[in-house]
């Protein structure tokens, strides 16, 4: 069965939206939906948390080309985290790290949002 | 019920039973867990691109995948009746390229031919349109 769901948490002026289970085309537009709140909120500082999702397609990583842009027109970014081996290879292939910052942990991403803000 | 064959209508919510089928039939083929998850995202790209762009998200269309296993390779057959469509023509997708022009697709067929030995697409106009995607056994 597809199962996928994703919450997001709210940590100071960072939203962290945090993906499980399987991101496919079926399953893409409940993240876009979760990333048209945050914009409509204002609020543009966000890192995706990977740790427990599964799997992803080409349907779920263009959910991040389409909004990456409008976020960082508003001074914010998307920074992903916590990947598995097999999810961050897809986005490597598709030369994914070009554009987006990955780290290993929410935390490094909380600092490098923190930096940027007071450069 | 052959369970070489699965026969599915054209909405995105099949591509859990797709993924499932050749889950399945990819462990019975002997693969490791590693390849079975690269066989079964070339084929959930196929079948996206064919519910995208064969049948424009019309959720009645038909889609037959049909394995076949045979002299070391392993084969997925798959067959839809919706519009031709040639995505061969499709160029190597350039990310920053992508972000420019607002690009949200093109990814597929790229990973399809990645992480498959080949992939055959064939098109009968106002017949059928058929891809093949082909891995060795190793």
């Amino acid at each position: 069965m597809s199962d996928f769901n994703s919450s997001i948490i709210d940590y100071d002026k960072i939203q962290i939206i945090k993906l499980k289970g399987y991101l496919d085309a079926h399953t893409a537009p409940l993240l876009e939906e979760n990333f048209t709140e945050l914009i409509s909120k204002n609020k543009f500082n966000i890192i995706v948390n990977f740790k427990d999702l599964n799997y992803i397609s080409s349907a779920g990583l263009g959910v991040f080309m389409a909004y990456i842009e409008k976020i960082r027109e508003n001074k914010g970014d998307i920074k992903l985290t916590e990947m598995n081996e097999k999810v961050y290879n897809i986005f490597d292939l598709l030369g994914f790290p070009l554009l987006y910052e990955i780290f290993e942990s929410d935390e490094q991403a909380i600092k490098k949002f923190s930096e940027t803000k007071s450069e | 019920m052959n369970d070489k064959v699965l026969i599915i209508l054209s909405h995105t919510e099949n591509l859990a039973k797709v993924r499932e089928f050749i889950h399945q039939n990819a462990l019975n083929a002997g693969f490791s867990e590693d390849k079975i998850m690269d066989i079964t995202l070339a084929v959930d790209e196929a079948v996206t691109n064919i519910i995208k762009h064969s049948y424009s998200f019309d959720p009645n269309g038909e889609i037959k995948l049909e394995i076949e296993v045979n002299n070391g390779e392993f084969n997925i057959i798959i067959t839809d009746k919706g519009k031709s469509f040639d995505p061969t023509s499709v160029p190597e997708p350039d990310i920053r390229k992508y972000q420019r022009e607002h690009r949200v697709g093109g990814f597929g067929l790229y990973l399809m031919k990645k992480f498959m030995d080949e992939v055959i697409y064939t098109s009968i106009p106002n017949n059928y349109n058929r891809v093949k995607l082909k891995k060795k056994i190793h």
